[in-house]
């Protein structure tokens, strides 16, 4: 027991557009309204949560030609939202998902420079990719970056930000009222970068922000995914919440740093996790099947299987058996603007694996859905989950949760009145920010810039 | 056509850096080391909000700061740097209540779907109080930032090549507007319907395509962002000759013109309204605020005084596209009722200095203004349109499946 204990992260993604949110809930309110924002962040911010996170999406889903209407549907600008949040709270950092591919990185980079400039350093990005013309349609780059490009910009994108942030060191500013020097350097801000997918150059004209860089996540499972991440990113959302799988997965990503010169605590890993809490372990047990049932629907059941079938399924009863037909396999897929849909990468095995999984517990389409899908990560008494999240984090499984409550704003105050003091008791948890920004509470040096990289190099 | 009480005018101030004076950094009240603090942006946006102002607009380029109209400069002797327009306005706005919030966006080289829901947001984050300054920019600089196109170069003559750039700018600009108002009326305001019993939660025939095809750009929408409180949120832009002046007709609810004189503004407001019922919007409230610097001292003196020693230490008088005012609150007040007069709806005033111009306004000019009658004493309405008079405007696309 000489291993001393690791302390955890906790992080909360506010609920929004999936089928993890149960918006029939009477209890559920707006997920636009600025005020669901500001409970839910100050919810996380009074539990000292490390960081509140958006997701993005730039194009509504549709299924089969129609905009897909069973789940939430729409959501605030990521940029916005968090600027605004930056006021009403002083300590919470503030992550966004911003797209490399449907943005241009002097906008980007002033942006989150910016960001963290107006909340005193508390800024992080996810950095995600998108292939799909779908989504292009809505932008003036328009259409098809082919899939084998989508990280090639993606890291280029980035190290070109990193670029322009660095291309002020942070002391140029000299502001000297009585000399009338304002600029130390006639030259802050000058970048000049020329790569595959960027040829750029001029000034960057927002000085260094509080935490020089913003926090960059990543959250890719494919090898190129973990690749990326072991060489650019501070913390990688992964989806891989059990024991067995958090191991393995916190292996192997974390056995690619080395190569990037890096040391395995500069990357921390976050599964996503949602939760259901009851006064007794057999109370959450029910409220977990409870919410699961009102998570998927007979209709999003449906919809769900076609995700994998590729075929109009809306004749089937979802009470009743799988479907005998096999799925139809091409490119132009039923539903756009999905994540999940690339999940199932081998749709003909996965449908044999359903149907025999059906078969063998006597499960309907419905049954089948809510048993392979959306299963809570922690169900239990306070002190259940306590410990779990605990066990797990200990366990070297991950470093910490990214929690997705499935009610909008309130869905994170009981975890953070019941579960966060007893994560404290245990030892594991902070009691009081220990710092100012969120580098600070997540471990993580603050990037010199330029000159210190040269040193190193 | 307005619900502005008669003989009231409107006041927002255009905030940029320490001030306009580009010497304006150097006054001790100018807090120059603060220009990157949330801090800063909220104390001045208070500042205006206690005068009761209807709105705020706030500077941004895709650029640094230049004296020079189309090249960068290496000057170390003037405020070089500014945050995200956007990203200010929405750090201010929960800290706020009634004041209008009205960012610049430029339409160049930024993408209309994203700033449609950013200022959406903004719509959502301030209850009904965003809007956005249009403007375009033909800096080859600022083109080779983003380095997806050159910007042709305008030379200093009025040649056709030049004409025809800044034409296709501000065509450009006038398809953008059109992309970020159809994706605000994209959503109409009931789409969102929660129906538990059939498990729907929103009613997809109330979200709209808006197929817009241009020269420029396509964008199929809808957004993803529902429509915002105010519906439309107001886009506003400055305009100094017929093109941007076409602009704001067509596209616009504000329009911010420069003339010198009162008969110059009777003239630009005869302009304006003529390039409006060309393009068929005659009927709908447009607002021409008139833009000035100003420089406002209790003392007409002090003003000239203050103003003469920033001049002497930027090295060369100040000059600016729009007209200077150099004296009291009084006097500059008599001149607002004046060009109020002649067909101006409001003013936008730009302080030469932030930190001393601002509070002239709000407690000089504000109190001048009431007592002859022509400001408001307390916010009357709850959004910026409410402020401005104008009407919530109906969705498009909800009146076209009427």
């Amino acid at each position: 027991m000489s291993k001393p204990l690791k302390q955890v992260h906790l992080a909360a993604h506010f609920p929004g557009v999936n089928n993890t949110t149960v918006w029939s809930d009477p209890r559920a309110g707006s997920h636009i309204e600025f005020s669901s924002f500001v409970h839910f962040a100050r919810t996380a911010e009074r539990a000292r949560f490390d960081f509140l996170f958006l997701a993005e999406g730039l194009r509504l889903r549709e299924q089969g030609g129609r905009i897909y209407d069973l789940d939430v549907v729409g959501r605030p600008d990521t940029f916005t939202v968090l600027a605004a949040l930056a006021a009403v709270t002083e300590h919470l950092g503030l992550a966004g998902t911003i797209n490399s591919t449907f943005n241009e990185p002097y906008e980007v980079a002033r942006q989150f420079a910016s960001l963290d400039h107006l909340s005193g350093g508390r800024s992080a990005w996810n950095v995600v990719t998108s292939w799909d013309a779908f989504t292009g349609e809505n932008f003036r780059r328009g259409g098809f970056l082919p899939q084998e490009e989508r990280y090639s910009r993606a890291k280029e994108f980035l190290a070109t930000a990193n670029e322009l942030f660095d291309s002020w060191r942070g002391d140029e500013i000299l502001a000297d009222q009585e000399t009338g020097t304002f600029l130390r350097d006639a030259q802050a801000g000058a970048f000049a970068h020329t790569g595959r997918h960027f040829d750029i150059h001029g000034r960057f004209n927002v000085p260094r922000s509080p935490q020089g860089r913003p926090v960059v996540f990543q959250a890719g499972d494919s090898d190129e995914g973990r690749e990326f991440a072991a060489a650019e990113a501070d913390a990688v959302f992964s989806r891989h919440g059990t024991l067995e799988a958090g191991r393995a997965f916190c292996t192997d990503v974390k056995s690619r740093l080395a190569k990037y010169g890096r040391r395995p605590d500069q990357l921390l890993v976050l599964p996503a996790a949602t939760f259901a809490l009851a006064d007794t372990d057999a109370e959450a047990e029910e409220l977990a099947r409870e919410v699961r049932r009102r998570q998927v629907s007979g209709a999003t059941a449906l919809r769900h299987l076609e995700f994998v079938w590729n075929r109009d399924l809306s004749a089937y009863d979802p009470d009743g058996p799988l479907p005998d037909i096999d799925p139809h396999v091409g490119d132009d897929h039923l539903s756009k603007g999905r994540a999940q849909v690339r999940m199932y990468r081998d749709p003909l095995a996965t449908a044999r694996e359903w149907r025999e999984l059906a078969a063998a517990n006597k499960w309907s389409i419905r049954d089948l859905v809510i048993n392979t899908g959306n299963r809570q990560n922690f169900v239990g008494s306070p002190a259940t989950v306590a410990k779990a999240v605990d066990d797990l984090v200990q366990a070297d499984a991950c470093d910490g949760f990214i929690l997705v409550p499935h009610l909008t704003p309130g869905g994170l105050d009981e975890f953070a009145d019941k579960v966060v003091p007893l994560l404290q008791e245990r030892g594991v948890f902070r009691t009081e920010y220990e710092g100012t920004t969120l580098r600070d509470h997540l471990g993580l040096a603050r990037p010199d810039g330029p000159r210190s990289e040269r040193a190193a190099s | 056509m307005f619900s502005t009480p008669p003989g009231h005018l409107h006041l927002a101030v255009a905030l940029d850096g320490t001030g306009w004076h580009p010497a304006s950094w150097r006054e001790p009240v100018a807090r120059p080391r603060d220009l990157f603090t949330a801090a800063y942006w909220t104390d001045l946006v208070t500042e205006a909000e206690r005068g009761l102002l209807d709105f705020v607009t706030v500077e941004d380029g895709l650029g640094p700061q230049s004296s020079r109209f189309l090249d960068p400069d290496d000057r170390t002797d003037q405020v070089r740097g500014r945050l995200d327009a956007v990203l200010v306005a929405s750090r201010v706005a929960p800290l706020t209540r009634h004041i209008g919030l009205v960012p610049t966006v430029v339409a160049t080289h930024t993408e209309p779907f994203h700033i449609s829901k950013a200022i959406a947001t903004l719509d959502h984050v301030s209850t009904g109080r965003a809007g956005l300054r249009v403007q375009i920019t033909a800096r080859p600089n600022e083109a080779a930032h983003f380095g997806r196109r050159t910007v042709p170069r305008i030379d200093a003559h009025d040649s056709p090549a030049a004409r025809q750039a800044v034409t296709d700018l501000f065509d450009e600009a006038a398809d953008y507007v059109e992309v970020v108002r159809r994706l605000w009326d994209s959503w109409e305001d009931d789409a969102e319907i929660r129906d538990a019993a059939t498990g729907r939660f929103i009613d997809r025939g109330k979200l709209h395509h808006i197929d817009f095809e241009g020269r420029h750009f396509s964008v199929k929408g809808p957004s993803v962002t529902p429509r915002p409180p105010q519906g439309q949120p107001l886009v506003t832009a400055l305009a100094h000759d017929t093109l941007p002046y076409r602009l704001v007709a067509r596209a616009a609810d504000i329009g911010y013109v420069t003339p010198h004189d009162a008969d110059e503004a009777r003239a630009v407001v005869a302009r304006i309204r003529a390039e409006q019922e060309a393009a068929g919007r005659a009927a709908e409230p447009l607002h021409v605020f008139g833009d000035l610097v100003v420089f406002l001292d209790e003392d007409p003196a002090t003003a000239t005084a203050r103003r003469e020693r920033l001049d002497a230490l930027a090295g060369q008088p100040y000059t600016s596209d729009a007209p200077v005012f150099t004296g009291t609150p009084s006097r500059l007040a008599d001149l607002l009722v004046e060009w109020h007069g002649a067909g101006l709806t409001g003013f936008r005033l730009r302080p030469a200095v932030a930190g001393h111009d601002l509070p002239a306004i709000t407690r000089g000019l504000v109190p001048e203004l009431r007592r002859r009658g022509v400001f408001r004493r307390a916010y009357e309405a709850g959004s910026l349109r409410g402020l401005l008079g104008l009407p919530r405007p109906a969705n498009r696309f909800a009146a076209a499946t009427a």
